[in-house]
């Protein structure tokens, strides 16, 4: 985002309208004037610090991961050798989730291997699934469950589906327990707590790609090394869902614990969590959600399955093969998502499960009895080759069309856009100096928030300067900050109209949903079709990615307007367009603006992503470090990435929050 | 030793910087000048009350006058900043976590404004629960159980959850679930508060049904001084952190401590309250009387008799002792009283 754009966001919002507006205007026009200065008048140091002022954190990450892998050791085993067999006890799990759901029983390794037992037959997961869906959520749940599964067998997805499904089905567990346990230490220890919450902001900030580096110096490339990259990425929100829940239960309800007796332990284990229970079941969704997400940009460090596929063919521009397995993700989300959810909302109602134990029974016998039929009937056991519809050559076909009869179109929409808007505003940011966009951020920051917000946004906006990445950040900015733009401009109007109208939300809220369902590989891939690769591409799958926050925020902002107020509106004489811009907007402005900071960070989330097509930012230079395993220059990357998104949301939280305080401290006055 | 199942002594409960030492540097009753200019709130000041073994002891007060941070205080589910808490001669305030357990688990039953029944547990288990985590297996603690649910009349619905039951069948479990460990001490706060007026009443009714077969000595809060008028034995009113009367019904309707406690006690259904032996004059030498009236029976249950006959009633001390007479104009002046208030 444009410090100017900011500025001019936060005007409205200051009282005392005349310093601000000097102030605002003077940033601009001295940002004007460096855009506009040629080349070489300003000092370069302004531009990019020279390397002898750096901080040089770059190498001395790399240094020390050097001197952990190679030297350190604890005396009886190195360091290396404990990450290694680390890395070895996760395996267990992980192979055996994958010799059930993919590859069977083998012996020996690599093309030698030998089956002994092959994996669970199609029939058998369906059925699973299907049944799985009719208890969590009744017959429409165990069709689409079930459907959604066939699918993967029929277009020919099977094989890859169930090795990301293997390791959804180790790495969700695992993260939950590690966040459920994190979670309640950070609840019972303050201190533990204050310790833990900035590191989940920025583990959440950081790009994805910066922490696959480490974890490839520390376990290797592999599947466990990927599970491991999964991990890390599915738990802060589990944590924080778990200290959240924890601090929900009902003040009474712990005070019961308390007055029958309770240890602490049995307090946590059946007095709170059992309580916090159906709060948790939302964390879990999260975490599958996410290692599904993550499972395929793992794919990079060694996870095999869908994310691989796609990513092989997002390589070799085959985007048949691409949307295919594209497809048969956003297939797998969807019943996932779909099942995890209906299990939770079945927990808040459904309590003594009496009668699971003849379900689990049938359940077991009926994969029993279809694992054997499997054995002699090769039907069963693996969906036929031959009934096999493969898609991939019917798309590639539509794109080739549509790029023959078409592609003039597109390039000119594309060329249009490049140069009327994107490279204007990539020269314009590229030409700010750091000393001018720190003062101009710090003044907001001042202005929104306090001396705090202002020492914290204008050391984050250093912290790229010291490390010799300010042009690459300001390239990043650019990129990210056109893409919110647009992403508000067609995200909030569409949100207004959908609070506006509840026949509208109806329509939208499922696709919304269904658009944040989706792991963010998928967007590229539409993408990359019609526009090829390069910043434009970028940008619009940014756009479809981070769209989903602003849309839902602007319409709950507009039906959590108090219909009193627009009572009281309708009474006075307002006409129903008034109604809206001077009542509906004005009172909704401050949950719109907490949507927009949600897009500004599903867009830094995404952008990184997007180095994939070809982009020049920190997303390339992270994905280049990752190329070149560089921990230091990875990690770097990264936390300019995490640096932009705490300041962008620290001020525009402190926005929001200043617009709604004076929005209901204005009452009174007025 | 006393009757005394449970006293409090210069009970305080402050929230600002540092309270412990402000007590301490301001002796047991610090002036609210000093409290003011130190920044603490008082949630409870200086509260001294003594329980007796088997009475009904109300708490009273409106939202914010401290009575539930004071029974809190009572049980040390809040820690108090300072003064004595003694249950049964023990010092509360100097018991260890694992003394403090062991009291909960055995002599301290509690009952919650809205209700606090585990969401994931049935009506059965919620009401084991506190045999379960004293370690009683699940066939001993399920017998207990069903007899409390008899009790409270919900035998039959076992194995719902707390969900599927109306607010006042909520409470019903909490009440069996308070009584299962037979406590000494049992602490209602606000229990009815949440439920509608007529499901209310008829839980008072059942409340006062349990007690006369139990006799448990009772904490019981409420903000509605009629509910303190039914179910209490005794009453102590506070505001703003104080306690500022204690006594019977009666007594504070007779002789309010101050214009705070008789403008609670100015709608009070003086029928209900005031007995024979308060409105009684001394009889006049042989004068006739219609008969005989318990000294502690109330106005309410004589008086159609006494407006009824055109002759006084006498009335009689527990020995049969007639002590004074109420006449017709005893009677009247309580229920116009009341009348000319309203």
């Amino acid at each position: 985002m444009t410090v100017a754009a900011v500025e001019t966001k936060i005007s409205p919002s200051t009282t005392r309208l005349g310093p601000d507006t000097v102030a605002i205007l003077a940033f601009a026009v001295l940002a004007l004037i460096a855009f506009f200065l040629p080349d070489g008048v300003l000092p370069a140091w302004m531009t990019e610090l020279p390397p002898r002022f750096r901080i040089g954190l770059d190498t001395a990450v790399s240094a020390v991961l050097k001197w952990l892998v190679e030297d350190a050791s604890f005396g009886l085993f190195t360091f290396k050798e404990m990450t290694r067999g680390f890395a070895q006890v996760l395996n267990v799990p992980l192979d055996i989730a994958t010799s059930i759901l993919s590859t069977g029983l083998r012996e020996g390794r690599g093309s030698a291997a030998v089956q002994l037992a092959p994996p669970l037959p199609w029939i058998a997961v369906v059925g699973v699934v299907s049944a799985l869906g009719y208890r969590f959520g009744g017959w429409r749940l165990a069709a689409l469950a079930g459907g959604a599964f066939l699918y993967l067998a029929v277009f020919g997805q099977w094989e890859s589906a169930m090795l990301t499904l293997s390791s959804i089905v180790v790495a969700a567990p695992l993260g939950v327990a590690a966040g459920l346990v994190t979670g309640v230490i950070g609840y019972r220890v303050p201190a533990f707590r204050r310790f833990i919450t900035p590191v989940l902001d920025l583990m959440q900030t950081v790009s994805t790609f910066a922490y696959l580096i480490p974890i490839l110096f520390l376990f290797g490339f592999g599947p466990v090394a990927a599970m491991i990259a999964t991990i890390i990425y599915a738990l802060p929100p589990m944590v924080r869902v778990t200290m959240a829940a924890l601090e929900g239960v009902p003040r009474e309800i712990v005070e019961y614990g308390t007055m029958a007796g309770t240890t602490p332990r049995q307090m946590i284990m059946k007095v709170m969590l059992p309580a916090a229970r159906p709060q948790l079941l939302v964390g879990v969704n999260q975490v599958i959600m996410l290692s599904l997400n993550m499972v395929i940009i793992a794919s990079m460090i060694g996870a095999g399955g869908l994310g691989f596929d796609v990513l092989t063919s997002l390589r070799r521009l085959d985007i048949g093969r691409g949307l295919e397995s594209g497809l048969a993700i956003v297939v797998l989300a969807i019943a996932l998502d779909r099942l995890s959810q209906a299990y939770a909302d079945g927990a808040r109602k459904r309590g003594a499960e009496g009668d699971l134990k003849p379900f689990l029974l049938a359940l077991v016998a009926f994969v029993a009895v279809t694992y054997v039929l499997g054995l002699f009937v090769p039907f069963v056991a693996t969906y036929p080759e031959a009934l096999q519809i493969s898609t991939a050559p019917w798309w590639s076909e539509a794109v080739r069309w549509i790029n023959v009869n078409f592609f003039d179109a597109f390039d000119a929409v594309k060329t249009f856009f490049l140069l009327n808007l994107l490279l204007p505003v990539k020269r314009f940011m590229m030409a700010q100096p750091w000393p001018l966009v720190a003062a101009a951020l710090g003044y907001a920051g001042w202005r929104l928030g306090g001396v705090r917000l202002a020492v914290l946004v204008v050391s984050l906006a250093l912290f790229p300067v010291l490390n010799g990445q300010w042009e690459i950040t300001m390239m990043t900015v650019y990129l990210c900050g056109l893409s919110v733009l647009f992403a508000a401009l067609i995200g909030i109007p569409i949100g207004i109209y959908a609070g506006l109208s509840p026949r509208a939300w109806r329509v939208i809220e499922p696709v919304i949903d269904t658009l944040q369902t989706l792991p963010s590989f998928v967007y590229l891939i539409p993408a990359v079709m019609l526009f090829r690769v390069g910043d434009f591409t970028a940008m619009l799958a940014i756009i479809l990615y981070a769209l989903a926050p602003s849309v839902r925020y602007a319409a709950h902002g507009i039906r959590q307007v108090p219909p009193m107020l627009i009572e009281a509106g309708t009474s006075m004489g307002c006409t129903p367009r008034q109604s809206l811009t001077r009542i509906q907007l004005p009172v909704a402005l401050p949950t719109i603006l907490l949507g927009i900071n949600q897009t500004v960070m599903l867009a830094l989330s995404m952008l990184v992503i997007t180095a994939l097509v070809g982009t020049r930012d920190l997303g390339q230079q992270v994905y280049m470090a990752l190329t070149k395993a560089d921990t230091g220059k990875g990690l770097v990357a990264g936390l300019c990435v995490a640096a932009i998104a705490i300041v962008a949301d620290r001020l525009i939280n402190a926005g929001a929050a200043r617009l709604a305080a004076q929005r209901s401290g204005g009452g009174d006055a007025a | 030793m006393t009757n005394a199942t449970l006293v409090c002594r210069n009970l305080w409960k402050l929230y600002g910087p540092e309270p412990e030492r402000f007590m301490e540097k301001h002796g047991p009753s610090p002036s609210e000048a000093a409290l003011k200019s130190a920044g603490q709130v008082t949630a409870v000041a200086d509260a001294s009350l003594t329980i007796e073994r088997g009475e009904i002891f109300v708490i009273m007060g409106l939202s914010g006058s401290g009575k539930s941070t004071l029974v809190r205080c009572l049980s040390r589910l809040i820690e108090p900043t300072s003064g004595e808490v003694i249950f049964e001669g023990v010092d509360l305030l100097k018991a260890s976590p694992e003394d403090l357990i062991e009291l909960r688990r055995h002599k301290m039953g509690m009952v919650f404004q809205h209700f606090a029944l585990l969401p994931h547990l049935s009506v059965l288990d919620n009401v084991a629960f506190p045999l379960e985590i004293r370690g009683v297996g699940r066939r001993e603690r399920e017998k207990p159980a069903r007899e409390m649910i008899e009790l409270v009349g919900l035998q039959g619905r076992e194995n719902y959850l707390p969900y599927q039951l109306s607010g006042g069948q909520q409470q019903r479990v909490g009440i069996a679930r308070s009584l299962i460990t037979n406590p000494d001490v049992w602490f209602l706060d606000e229990p009815f508060s949440a439920l509608d007026p007529l499901i209310r009443r008829e839980m008072q009714n059942e409340f006062m049904r349990l007690q006369d077969a139990l006799h448990k000595t009772i904490v019981f809060i409420t903000h509605d001084f009629e509910e303190a008028v039914r179910v209490g034995d005794r009453i102590a009113i506070m505001r703003e952190g104080r306690v500022v009367q204690v006594g019977t019904p009666e007594d504070l309707v007779r002789s309010p401590a101050d214009d705070y406690v008789a403008e609670f006690t100015r709608d009070a259904p003086r029928s209900k309250i005031f007995s024979a032996r308060a409105i009684m004059r001394a009889p006049k030498a042989g004068e006739a009387i219609a008969g005989l009236i318990p000294a502690a029976s109330k106005v309410r249950e004589f008086a159609a008799r006494v407006d009824s006959s055109e002759l006084p009633f006498g009335v009689a001390d527990e020995s049969g002792q007639q002590i004074g007479v109420v006449d017709r104009r005893a009677v009247m002046s309580v229920l116009v009283s009341a009348w000319e208030r309203a």
